[in-house]
């Protein structure tokens, strides 16, 4: 099933990785404020900073294997340009890593609330190991949805996407209810990955958590996921249920 | 004091910081000067220190030994001359804050020709006094003011001072954070809303749909919502403690007196971030000037304070009983307390803690798109005339019950008519249609401007600011307009939308008249601060513009100022909240020569 890499699969991920290089090195020099007076230089730098956010790591108590799961993302640079990290992934309570995502991006301010980000995608697991291209916006919506969306190329140039939204709802200062929802959906079958055509899966997440700083807050919730459409006949033929009820506990902290 | 070496010891700078603690008291009493200007050169190092507020030790940097600095006392047309020396490992600056001066004197790196001072370096400010009354000086770096580099500088006029006083006293305040600057402002950065630790909650929710119905409560979140925007931000930084003279509210400073005096209290607000309302509860005072310059003596019982602007005011207690100074930030995170006693040791009442406001649409852009040209041409001072008592009266007591989404159709012709310059501190005491006494006013406190005044009482009005002298201001030849504006989600602050040096700087020509209409289209209030000349706030007093170096500009509103462009040079023009500037919101004011070519 997989063969050699397509050129034009090829040709979009040498441009991303171009892109991202470039990138880098411009974040810096683009953030520096233009001088039309060198000799009368402001002394301050605009600051570099970073924060990386685990947004969730969690036990997932289902009916069937347990896993830990995660959902961490974090950035380098200045106002207008970033480099973005994202990750996520599942593993199994004692048993094997099932899913395991990593992303690096170039993210550039394009207004108040949006970025662009572009950049590569690998899939550690599932196997087998997989690059993508991606493509995507990240920010913040009209009452307060922090929204990512994602166009992907694979490295055989099978195309998807994929749209996440969550929110804040401050019960009190400290109890903060977070609900979640992810969408994935792709234009091919993806036979090796057990990805169908069309809408692929949803996911809905409930989580409470308690604020014991702004920067640490254990809380607890339910995940649920369904597989949809052809991907869900994929997991029917392997003998996998298409839904996915769970129990999770966890925390999330950052820096 | 003035002898002290260069290379100073840390035995040394103890020593210093002693005397300068009691030139703290000795400013107490008119006539006596902390530093004899005539004399040989000030010297004020800068080094890291410690302060220790109500007990608790932090952080900080001095200039002079002492937090705040020493006072610096002078008289008008006196020549002064200041070495600093920088025992910091990172450069410094001192800002002369009002100080009418040379340029290269001002203090504030990369305008004018000013290289900050480095590590082990020695700068010689050296400078003619030009003015007299009550200004501060502060470091104009990184974020150095934040941790303690801010002190008094009083003036007394070459001539008879008209204001008559039997005790003198500095009261300056600030703002004090355990955290590093750098810290805070990575925070902010990185994490919205992380010091809200107001935010609207579900709780709230509620009770406003129990007081206001359901689905007013409903539109008035969504209507925020859609914006993106948080109605409870007032302030930016909090775990503040708000200090009197470096003091906390347990550690109480107080100043004395006998009944009968005449205390001038020079107020001034060196804070980082945090705008006050200050009042002394039992006690009218008499503001006698603004920002250094005097004024016709104006009665108040309390008034809102931008950061950087400084308030002279008269108290005359009578009775021989203790008065707290009592100073609450905006967002009611705290207060600054001092109290005015006969004796040391006693301690006045803590007023009752005023509400917090929760912004409306009204402090949120009723302005934003509109064509604001047709303003220029029209005449402010008679709209200082306008009714204001109903408008508020409406505002305040009906808001928070109204449909937020229909307040753009409003009637926002008549909204912007008003006179916004004299809204920041509005005349409460006049508005009989307010109620401040109802439920609702008492828990919570509607839109910016509300201070939560009591009704009988009165707070100053940027209007009520009546210049002591009348002029006969040329009319402004063109006029300059400066967008306030923001992306408060990722901390970026900008003027015109643009950050520092993004931007292309202000040009005007020496000795042009101009008006600067600032139009602020955040939500949060912004002291606009002009380095090297003092603007002229239109609040509707035509010949007696008072003249200001900050001018508070309210959320969502427009502040006019005229200046005369007559001091030549490259002048920061800045918010002076620190963390703004420190995130953009700074340009350039350049005063060319006249020469052929322009």
């Amino acid at each position: 099933m997989r063969t050699t890499m397509t050129s034009p699969g090829r040709a979009a991920l040498t441009a991303v990785a171009m892109v991202l290089v470039l990138s880098t090195g411009a974040a810096r020099a683009a953030d520096e404020p233009r001088l039309d007076h060198q000799s009368e230089r402001f002394h301050e730098e605009p600051p570099i900073l970073g924060t990386l956010l685990v947004d969730r790591l969690e036990h997932r108590w289902r009916d069937g294997q347990n896993s830990v799961d995660w959902d961490i993302q974090g950035w380098i640079g200045g106002d207008t340009n970033k480099l973005w990290f994202n990750s996520e992934g599942s593993k199994v309570v004692d048993g094997k890593l099932e899913r395991a995502e990593l992303q690096l991006l170039y993210s550039r301010m394009v207004s108040e609330f949006w970025d662009v980000q572009v950049g590569v995608r690998h899939d550690l697991r599932p196997e087998p190991q997989t690059t993508y291209g991606v493509l995507g916006f990240q920010g913040l919506a009209p009452y307060f949805f922090d929204v990512t969306a994602q166009l992907f190329v694979s490295e055989d140039g099978d195309l998807s996407a994929r749209i996440e939204a969550e929110s804040d709802l401050f019960i009190t200062q400290k109890l903060v209810l977070q609900p979640f929802a992810e969408m994935n959906a792709s234009a091919h079958r993806v036979s090796a990955l057990h990805v169908g055509q069309g809408i692929n899966d949803v996911e809905l997440g409930l989580r409470l958590r308690y604020e014991v700083t702004k920067e640490f807050a254990p809380y607890v919730g339910v995940n649920w996921e369904r597989k949809l459409g052809e991907t869900a006949n994929i997991a029917r033929d392997h003998g996998e249920d298409p839904n996915d009820l769970a129990f999770v506990a966890g925390v999330r902290f950052w820096f | 004091m003035h002898t002290a070496p260069r290379g100073l010891s840390r035995r040394n700078a103890l020593k210093l910081a002693g005397a300068a603690g009691l030139a703290g008291i000795v400013t107490a009493y008119p006539g006596r000067r902390t530093f004899a200007a005539s004399g040989p050169p000030l010297e004020l190092p800068v080094e890291r220190t410690r302060i220790t507020i109500d007990g608790e030790t932090s952080n900080a940097i001095a200039i002079g030994g002492s937090i705040p600095a020493p006072t610096l006392r002078w008289r008008e047309g006196e020549e002064v001359i200041v070495h600093v020396t920088n025992r910091l490992d990172e450069p410094t600056s001192i800002h002369w804050h009002g100080l009418l001066i040379q340029g290269v004197m001002d203090g504030a790196p990369g305008f004018n020709g000013y290289q900050p001072i480095m590590p082990g370096q020695t700068y010689t400010y050296c400078f003619k006094l030009r003015q007299a009354g009550t200004y501060w000086y502060h470091s104009h770096s990184a974020s150095q003011e934040q941790e303690g580099m801010y002190g008094a500088i009083v003036i007394e006029p070459a001539d008879r001072d008209p204001v008559r006083a039997d005790r003198d006293y500095v009261v300056l305040l600030s703002d004090h954070t355990p955290e590093a600057p750098e810290a805070v402002l990575r925070k902010l950065k990185v994490s919205e809303g992380y010091y809200n630790n107001g935010k609207r909650t579900l709780v709230d929710f509620f009770r406003d749909a129990g007081r206001d119905g359901l689905g007013s409560a409903m539109r008035d979140r969504l209507d925020w919502g859609k914006m993106r925007m948080d109605a409870t931000d007032l302030a930016d930084v909090t775990g503040y403690r708000f200090l009197v003279n470096g003091k906390g509210s347990r550690d109480n400073w107080t100043a004395l007196y006998k009944p009968g005096e005449r205390i001038r209290l020079r107020i001034i607000n060196g804070s980082a971030m945090t705008i006050f309302d200050v009042r002394i509860p039992g006690l009218s005072m008499t503001v006698v000037a603004a920002d250094g310059q005097n004024v016709v003596p104006v009665k108040v019982d309390e008034f809102r304070f931008g950061v950087g602007e400084t308030y002279d005011v008269i108290v005359m207690p009578t009775e021989d009983k203790p008065f707290t100074f009592f100073a609450e930030p905006i967002d009611r995170t705290g207060f600054a307390r001092a109290t005015i006693a006969t004796r040391q040791g006693m301690e006045g009442e803590i007023p009752e803690r005023r509400p917090r406001a929760v912004l409306t649409m009204a402090d949120m852009g009723m302005t934003h798109g509109m064509d604001h040209d047709p303003m220029a041409g029209m005449d402010h001072d008679p709209m200082a005339g306008m009714d204001h008592g109903s408008m508020q009266g409406m505002d305040h007591s009906s808001m928070p019950g109204m449909n937020h989404g229909s307040m753009p159709g409003m009637n926002q012709n008549s909204m912007q008519g008003m006179d916004h310059s004299s809204m920041a501190g509005m005349d409460h005491g006049n508005m009989p249609g307010m109620e401040h006494g109802s439920t609702a006013s008492q828990n919570q406190a509607v839109g910016w401007a509300d201070a939560g005044t009591p009704p009988d009482a009165k707070a100053l009005s940027y209007a009520d600011l009546k210049s002591f002298r009348a002029r006969e201001p040329r009319a402004p030849t063109h006029e300059i307009e400066i967008q306030l504006t923001g992306m408060m989600s990722r901390y970026i602050w900008t003027l015109n939308g643009e950050k520092f040096d993004e931007g292309a700087p202000i040009r005007v020509a020496y000795g042009d008249r101009i008006r600067i209409k600032f139009v602020n289209t955040t939500m949060m209030a912004h002291p606009m601060h002009l380095h090297g000349m003092f603007v002229e706030l239109e609040n509707g007093q035509t010949d007696r513009m008072p003249k200001k170096h900050v001018v508070l500009v309210p959320p969502g509103q427009v502040t006019s100022v005229q200046l005369t462009a007559d001091e030549p040079g490259e002048w920061p023009f800045h918010c002076h909240l620190l963390y703004h500037m420190a995130s953009g919101m700074m340009t350039r004011f350049i005063v060319e020569p006249r020469t052929a070519s322009l």
